[in-house]
């Protein structure tokens, strides 16, 4: 089957296309671009992208689905349901189910599970020690050969360096990167926000941010120590964004990763004690979103992700303290950095591009991923950058609702979503785009 | 001054306007007669509810809560956490519905966590009033500590206050420090470097002087405010010893010969006697203790008062916001409130004596 996505602009930074072009996909892989003028090649369903940006499919490197253990939160498939309408293509899931994805048969699992679905593709990430307790490696060689991508035991943070140092060491034999929370328990323990003024106001206990800036020093000197690959998640602080500029200066492996949410709010969301802005790392201070977008301009932070962290309505409705961490990020990502990020002027539609798909791909060397290089898989994002829209919650494709998020307007958004060839999603109201390619899209639909 | 006594919940302090806290101690002190009478009750309350939610160890407070209930007239059911459900494993919330569901007027809530009296007033139709949240706020203790020093002082404006002690976790620095600001107050805390971050400097607008030695906080206090020292602080490093915090910290008589002549000494209780303050001072001539206890009882009668009853009509049904003023007229306290705090109060409580609430009925 031959799809011809037509009169798009093509953005695909890892080949240097900017610019008006068509793509012509077959069987699930990437033929080639070409020029409007170009006439339609016969046989071919076409898709019209007249007006729209056609990117390679975004990846989520950072999500939480939850299955198996905590299907009443989320499961792979509601996630991965979340993802296409979000505009993601792959998402990767953190091993922090139950039980935890520690071995190569939770692995399969996953990604079992995740074919069955069908939606977005789901990439594993292994557990760096055996049930994240800190102690033990896991079988990193296992899971890889099983299907994951890289290792972290994302929420419980490696607790010493030189646990952390042998992590590093054993993850580079087997080329797999190590993704760290960082966070220096002993500082941010029963923190439930950050620590600044609003947690003085609201008498509740903060994490400071030195907590996140020490980790991300440690791992990036473990980084250098080691010769690892290191990926720092959801960098929330000044510190540990100016650290990773240094160990990038130095020429380490280290990349890094922020959320939306952290660019979006600061702390003083949590005056009303809404457990929506309750996440870890926690909501920061101006300054703090002032180095994130900074970062995302001078390219220090290599990678959006949402860290989509599904939870029921019943546990987010506890007191504030004892509430879980954690919000959905899936459905909102592309249209915050649309909306505060491009249309804004602080970074470009290409450098949007690259943090939500070329840099990802490469941070987790998914050679056949985020590009349009020929042979690579057919995964697009379709966005409108004009396109104003309203965020209703309660229509998410997640099973949680808890995002802060609820309502907001935006200005840009994923219209379409194309998985390996398939037209996985359509905003509703771009319908009309598959008007020329009925079958592509009763393909998706049917399944 | 009814108009601008708009208030649903007592949630803290940080949120009153200074015509709001005028109107709330004005009330209380017309309530301070009534603790004074032989037959100490007024029919003010009378066939309202009020619930007293304690998730806390409490005696001075719930109980203070309780008589203030009882000398209204309203019935008072006190539930503490011991014998709650919340040991079944039910949440917060659903202990909350199921009380409401008993239709109260006045549920008020005593909770470790910062923040639960706000999350019962969004999901909750009663009045909500907070005993004490976490590290947050204790908007009656703050009144009750408000119209004890404008009884000693006359005013509160011009004062210079000086908060001693563990003021990182405690809600009742935090709700003096908004209230005796916002009535033009002065501010100074001290204590253990651990227990003061330096960020309390911009807890407000106005500033607060954030200094290191006690004895700088204290010299030329009008009033000097002790707090409750935690032993589990301790444990948690934040000091190294009650020794050491009882030398260091602790309030002695020597510390007073710097402050004001006729500076007075406050503590919300309970002491630990020999730790935060010594026992010369606690008993002495200058300790309003057990003045701020029974102010407390005044304080939470006019709170109750107002939001348990102004804002209703005669048989109980709950007006609507718009319908809120329309009971006012029937309120016997009600009368213009004062910004100014400087006015003294006794020609006020002569006014409003002969239209105590008991004229009601």
């Amino acid at each position: 089957m031959r799809l011809l996505i037509k009169n798009g602009y093509v953005i695909d930074p890892a080949q240097g296309t900017n610019t008006g072009r068509n793509l012509l996909i077959e069987d699930g892989r990437v033929v080639g671009l070409s020029s409007h003028s170009e006439p339609a090649p016969e046989g071919c369903e076409v898709l019209d992208a007249t007006g729209l940006v056609v990117a390679p499919g975004f990846i989520d490197m950072h999500v939480h689905l939850r299955e198996p253990g905590h299907e009443y939160k989320e499961t792979i498939a509601s996630g991965a349901a979340a993802a296409v309408a979000g505009g993601f293509t792959t998402v990767c899931a953190m091993p922090n189910t139950n039980p935890i994805n520690d071995n190569a048969a939770v692995t399969r699992f996953v990604i079992e599970q995740a074919e069955r679905a069908g939606l977005a593709s789901v990439l594993p990430i292994g557990a760096i020690t055996k049930n994240s307790d800190g102690a033990e490696l896991a079988e990193m060689g296992e899971m890889k050969d099983a299907g994951i991508v890289a290792v972290s035991d994302d929420g419980r943070p490696v607790p010493t360096a030189g646990m952390m140092r042998r992590a590093m060491e054993y993850a580079r034999g087997f080329d797999l990167p190590v993704i760290d929370h960082c966070e220096e328990k002993s500082l941010a323990r029963g923190g439930v926000m950050h620590e600044g003024h609003w947690s003085l106001v609201l008498g509740m206990r903060g994490m400071p941010a030195a907590a996140e800036e020490v980790d991300a020093e440690r791992n990036c000197l473990l980084a250098e120590l080691t010769g690892a690959r290191a990926h720092l998640a959801h960098l929330s602080t000044r510190g540990a964004i100016d650290t990773v500029r240094r160990a990038k200066a130095k020429g380490l492996a280290v990349t890094c990763e922020v959320t939306p949410h952290h660019w979006t709010l600061t702390d003083e969301a949590v005056a009303d004690y809404d457990t929506n802005t309750k996440m870890s790392p926690p909501l920061r201070s101006r300054d703090h979103i002032e180095a994130i977008l900074e970062g995302l301009r001078d390219g220090t932070i290599d990678v959006v992700a949402t860290d989509h962290a599904p939870h029921h309505a019943d546990e987010k409705a506890l007191e504030y303290d004892q509430a879980p961490f954690g919000i959905v990020g899936l459905e909102t990502a592309v249209g915050l950095a649309m909306d505060r990020l491009v249309n804004q002027g602080v970074i470009s539609l290409e450098r949007l591009v690259e943090l939500y798909a070329t840099n990802p791909a490469a941070v987790l060397r998914l050679e056949d991923r985020g590009t349009f290089r020929a042979g690579a898989r057919a995964d697009l994002t379709i966005i409108d950058p004009e396109f104003a829209w309203t965020f209703d919650a309660s229509r998410s494709k997640s099973k949680s609702r808890n995002t802060p998020f609820d309502g907001y307007a935006f200005r840009g958004a994923a219209v379409a979503t194309i998985v390996a060839g398939r037209v996985v999603y359509l905003r509703p109201g771009f319908e009309r785009l598959t008007s020329t390619a009925p079958k592509a899209l009763a393909k998706s639909r049917s399944r | 001054m009814s108009a601008n006594f708009n208030l649903k919940h007592l949630l803290g302090i940080r949120e009153l306007s200074v015509d709001q806290i005028t109107y709330l101690l004005d009330t209380a002190e017309t309530f301070r007669d009534v603790s004074r009478r032989e037959i100490k009750k007024v029919p003010a309350l009378r066939g309202r509810t009020v619930i007293n939610l304690f998730f806390e160890a409490s005696t001075r407070t719930r109980t203070s809560f309780e008589i203030a209930a009882k000398r209204l007239s309203a019935d008072a059911v006190n539930i503490s956490v011991s014998t709650s459900s919340v040991s079944k494993g039910e949440t917060l919330l659903d202990t909350a519905r199921n009380l409401e569901a008993m239709a109260p007027d006045c549920i008020v809530i005593r909770h470790s966590s910062a923040g639960a009296p706000q999350h019962l007033a969004r999901f909750c139709n009663a009045a909500i009033v907070n005993a004490g949240d976490g590290a947050h706020e204790h908007p009656t203790q703050a009144l009750l500590d408000a119209l004890t020093i404008r009884e000693h002082k006359g005013r509160i404006a011009g004062l210079k206050i000086a908060i001693v002690g563990d003021i990182l976790h405690s809600r009742v620095a935090r709700s003096n420090i908004y209230l005796l600001s916002k009535l033009g107050a002065t501010i100074s805390v001290a204590g253990p470097g651990t227990l003061v971050p330096p960020e309390f400097a911009e807890l407000i607008d106005q500033g607060v002087t954030v200094e290191r030695n006690i004895q700088d906080a204290i010299d030329g206090a009008d009033v000097v405010m002790i707090l409750r020292m935690q032993r589990e602080r301790q444990t948690e490093a934040f000091f190294p010893s009650m020794r050491e915090y009882a030398v260091h910290f602790g309030l002695h008589l020597s510390h007073l010969s710097r402050a004001a002549d006729d500076a007075i000494v406050m503590h919300p209780g309970p002491m630990n006697r020999g730790v935060e303050i010594s026992s010369e001072i606690a008993d002495g001539g200058r300790s309003l203790i057990l003045d701020q206890v029974t102010n407390g009882v005044a304080v939470r009668m006019a709170v109750l008062y107002l939001l348990a009853g102004a804002g209703k009509t005669e048989n109980g049904v709950k007006k609507t916001q718009n319908g809120k003023n329309a009971s006012r007229g029937t309120s016997p306290t009600i009368r213009e409130g004062s910004s100014d705090s400087k006015n003294g109060s006794k020609e006020k409580k002569e006014k409003t004596r002969n239209s105590k609430p008991e004229a009601r009925n």
